[in-house]
């Protein structure tokens, strides 16, 4: 410590006159050693506790499921099992593991490791939040809920050391996509056992020194708010064509400091860009800046037990009253695209038919029809959001939208994050604005959102129609016919709009141009074994510094 | 003399016990939780991780279990770092806090000093006003401009320093000197108040009287007086140095104790905030008796 304060000090005494020292970037091209900006400290590591994108990011790099993901388009392709076979009614799923397949710590990985990973994870006492993925498995939601106590009544079994077969409650299409999912990541057992009780929280395994795992790299470091650094594995069974040699996460959760982070050379990859700079290095520096699709939606949930909210037309002139096309150029200016439905256009080959318009003639006909001609007499309400600039920015244009098309007066309201959460959640607010990622490439995981029972729906909405059509859509295994089932949905959906679709998100970031294998992906996710460095020509890397 | 410490340290006490209870209710009375997301958790997975962290017996169960745990020096688990200890997570950053702290106070008192004495020394002077001013501008300038201003100038135009991060020696510098700037400014300004004030009396005259050359009357006489404002001022600046540092490990990205007192109230991260608050309470509670105990030996008229 006191080493590094004098060298500091002598730092600043001789910095005039020394020259430039080279930046991360410049020496982590040369290493293969990628930096990363993952916005926030994971929470845990461990994938059957986790919940959020940054923890994705990290476990992404250290532990290897059944299936993987396509580098290109997420695409499901063999990896811890190198094939599998499906029953003819889609609900029986074989899976042939690798030979020779090891933990970071040497042990073979066997199908039992995976069916005694999806016990713990099913296990009542650790308080798994993402338990409900594993429902679609037989029996799973019976042992969760503790209506079986028996392991072997649950859909998993391991046939021998290399043959793992999962029984389903009924065909699910997108079950490959699912298995993506962390929470259906395998963990080594006899490790959390040796650091701790395997079945309750608060375990050790996930630190360095502990840590062991089946993905393409290990963890080396791991301080809080400072780094995170895994390293290739040697015991991977694919490490020959893994390039990078390690990866550093750095938890920046400040936007302004990311980007100047990455502007002094010290980060290949940003997680976001802060909105005032988009324009500028759109202008300035366009190679550096990326615009990626991302599978999300950015709305507005309206309070339907409220009584100015009660009548669809109401809700239906507010949707047609706003300008999505200006909030996403003049705005968010991100790329972004206009919402006119709510699940992502071409979502695994679905895009709603249904569709809304921006329309403010017919949305004062609406709201005349709906007893409030030119919005006299409609009582004044309030946007709530989360404190942010940005929020607050997109909040104040739908505010004067409103305003000057339909009359009608609106407050803003900004309430710090778990305050407005908690708002949300009791109904206690209006009109609140919200965002929704998918957890999985389907539009099941946007439309199951606003089922009656959802804990996510959070707008009183309720329609019998629309629960049938989902719940409907679940037990069936034709893609074909799933997909009609969600158009009907989402009809009924755009027509009730119990939401404002606004836009559909998109991931701005930056990158530096030595980054190879950086596809862009709807799920922001980039299989670390694809991604690597190459040293750019000269004039863009200076360009880069400036 | 020793007594009086005894006394004081025994004060602390009461006072630390009435910190955690008040910030302990108040984590309670805020609305949300630690488990509440934007993702809905499933209400009996949420019942079993309230069971986990003894976050479904009533309030003043939860409360004398924490007070009982406190008095064990355990501080329990934190919820957002979910595989640490507050203990693991404060002995983490103090580290960093402390050489941040460290180096921004040598930086505020070598410089402050430095310029008060000589505003005292030339006062009414063009030195004099030139040293004032600069304080001046080091009080009045925010850290959250100060600091991405010396990032611009240092890290991106002459590429000599990073723009954040906390991994080699220099990447101290900027930091430090954000941090120390301010306090430098008030420094500068008391130690010039407290020499005016001191060599403008009868044992300063004395001195010069009996021959005493100008150097002498002033680093033998005057700065053990001149500096006694500047010792009363060290023991909230040393604490707020530590504490106030969460603007500058943002802007840097550094991993001090700053930030985890500021964002753990954001994630409703009640054993984290309690024991930071504790923390600091104690730090600033021990700081001014340091500063008493120093005052009384620098001024013999408290002796």
């Amino acid at each position: 410590m006191f080493r590094h304060a004098f060298l500091g000090l002598a730092a600043l005494a001789i910095f005039a006159g020394c020259g430039k020292p080279p930046t991360r970037v410049s020496t982590g091209d040369a290493e293969q050693v990628l930096h990363y900006g993952n916005r926030s400290d994971p929470q845990e590591l461990d994938p059957h506790i986790v919940q959020g994108v940054p923890e994705h990011h990290i476990l992404q790099a250290l532990i290897e499921n059944l299936v993987a993901e396509d580098p290109k388009d997420l695409r499901p392709i063999p990896a811890q099992a190198e094939r599998w076979e499906i029953s003819p009614d889609g609900t029986v799923y074989t899976f042939h593991l690798r030979s020779g397949i090891r933990w970071s710590n040497g042990d073979p990985v066997t199908a039992q490791d995976f069916v005694r990973s999806y016990q713990r994870a099913l296990t009542p006492s650790l308080g798994s939040e993402y338990a409900y993925m594993y429902f679609v498995m037989k029996g799973a939601e019976d042992y969760f809920k503790g209506k079986s106590l028996d392991f072997s009544s649950v859909g998993a079994k391991a046939l021998d050391e290399r043959t793992l077969q999962i029984t389903l409650n009924g065909p699910v299409p997108y079950f490959l996509s699912l298995l993506n999912h962390y929470s259906w990541w395998p963990v080594h057992l006899p490790t959390l056992a040796k650091h701790g009780d395997p079945y309750q929280r608060s375990n050790r395994w996930t630190r360095p020194g502990n840590f062991v795992g089946n993905g393409p790299f290990v963890l080396d470091q791991w301080k809080v708010g400072h780094v995170i650094v895994v390293r290739k594995n040697p015991h991977y069974w694919n490490a020959a064509n893994v390039k990078l040699s390690a990866i550093h996460f750095h938890p920046i959760e400040s936007s302004d400091t990311e980007e100047r982070s990455f502007r002094s050379g010290q980060l290949h990859v940003s997680n976001e860009v802060p909105l005032s700079k988009i324009p500028v290095y759109r202008d300035r520096q366009s190679q550096l800046l990326r615009i990626d699709p991302y599978l999300g939606c950015y709305f507005y949930r309206m309070n339907t037990t409220r009584p100015q909210f009660k009548d669809k037309r109401v809700r239906q002139a507010l949707a047609m009253a706003v300008d999505r096309k200006t909030i996403v150029e003049r705005v968010t200016r991100g790329g972004q695209l206009p919402a006119f439905y709510f699940t992502p256009p071409d979502t695994v080959g679905y895009t709603s038919r249904a569709s809304l318009r921006y329309d403010p003639e017919a949305a004062r006909r609406l709201l005349a029809e709906a007893g409030y001609p030119g919005g006299k007499g409609f009582p004044a309400f309030e946007i709530l959001y989360n404190t942010s600039e940005s929020h607050k920015a997109i909040a104040e244009a739908v505010q004067q939208m409103w305003k000057r098309e339909l009359g009608i007066d609106v407050r803003l309201i900004n309430q710090e994050w778990k305050v407005y959460l908690d708002s949300e959640k009791r109904l206690d607010y209006e009109v609140s604005r919200a965002g929704w990622i998918g957890d999985y490439p389907d539009p099941s995981t946007f439309l199951e959102t606003f089922l009656s029972e959802s804990g996510n729906n959070r707008t009183g909405w309720k329609n019998a129609e629309y629960d049938r059509l989902l719940k409907e859509a679940a037990r069936l295994g034709d893609q074909q016919t799933r997909y009609e089932l969600f158009q009907k949905a989402e009809a009924i959906f755009l027509d009730e709009l119990p939401i404002i679709p606004i836009y559909h998100y998109t991931r701005v970031f930056l990158i530096q141009p030595s980054v190879r294998g950086w596809n862009p992906t709807i799920l922001d996710h980039h299989p670390w074994q694809n991604v690597w460095l190459a040293a750019p020509p000269e004039p863009i890397a200076s360009a880069a510094r400036r | 003399m020793l007594r009086f410490v005894a006394r004081r340290i025994l004060e602390t006490i009461p006072v630390l016990f009435l910190v955690a209870t008040i910030t302990f209710f108040m984590m309670k009375a805020v609305p949300g939780g630690p488990l509440d997301t934007e993702k809905n958790i499933p209400i009996e997975i949420k019942r079993q991780i309230e069971a986990f962290y003894g976050l479904d017996l009533p309030v003043w169960k939860q409360y004398t279990n924490y007070m009982v745990n406190l008095l064990h020096g355990d501080l329990g688990p934190s919820f957002k770092h979910a595989n640490r200890s507050v203990n693991e997570l404060i002995a983490a950053a103090l580290p960093v806090s402390l050489e941040l702290g460290g180096l921004a106070l040598a930086f505020a008192l070598a410089v402050g000093i430095t310029l008060g004495i000589l505003a005292a020394v030339r006062q009414n002077t063009w030195l004099d006003y030139l040293a004032s001013s600069s304080a001046m501008v080091g009080i009045c300038m925010p850290t959250f401009v100060l600091g991405p201003l010396l990032v611009l100038v240092f890290a991106l135009h002459l590429e000599q320093f990073n723009a954040s991060g906390w991994d080699f020696a220099r990447d101290r510098v900027l930091p430090a000197l954000t941090l120390g700037l301010v306090y430098a400014g008030y420094i500068a300004r008391l130690t010039r108040g407290g020499m005016l004030e001191v060599l403008s009396q009868d044992f300063i005259r004395t001195a010069r009287a009996k021959g005493a050359s100008e150097a002498r009357v002033i680093f033998r006489h005057a700065v053990r007086g001149g500096l006694l404002p500047v010792i009363s001022f060290l023991g909230p600046a040393v604490a707020g140095i530590l504490t106030g540092s969460f603007v500058i490990e943002t802007i840097f990205n550094i991993p001090g104790l700053g930030k985890h007192f500021v964002t753990s109230v954001f994630n409703r991260d009640a054993t984290l905030t309690i024991g930071t608050a504790l923390f600091y309470a104690a730090l600033i509670v021990l700081l001014n008796l340091a500063v008493d105990v120093a005052q009384t030996w620098l001024n013999p008229k408290q002796r």
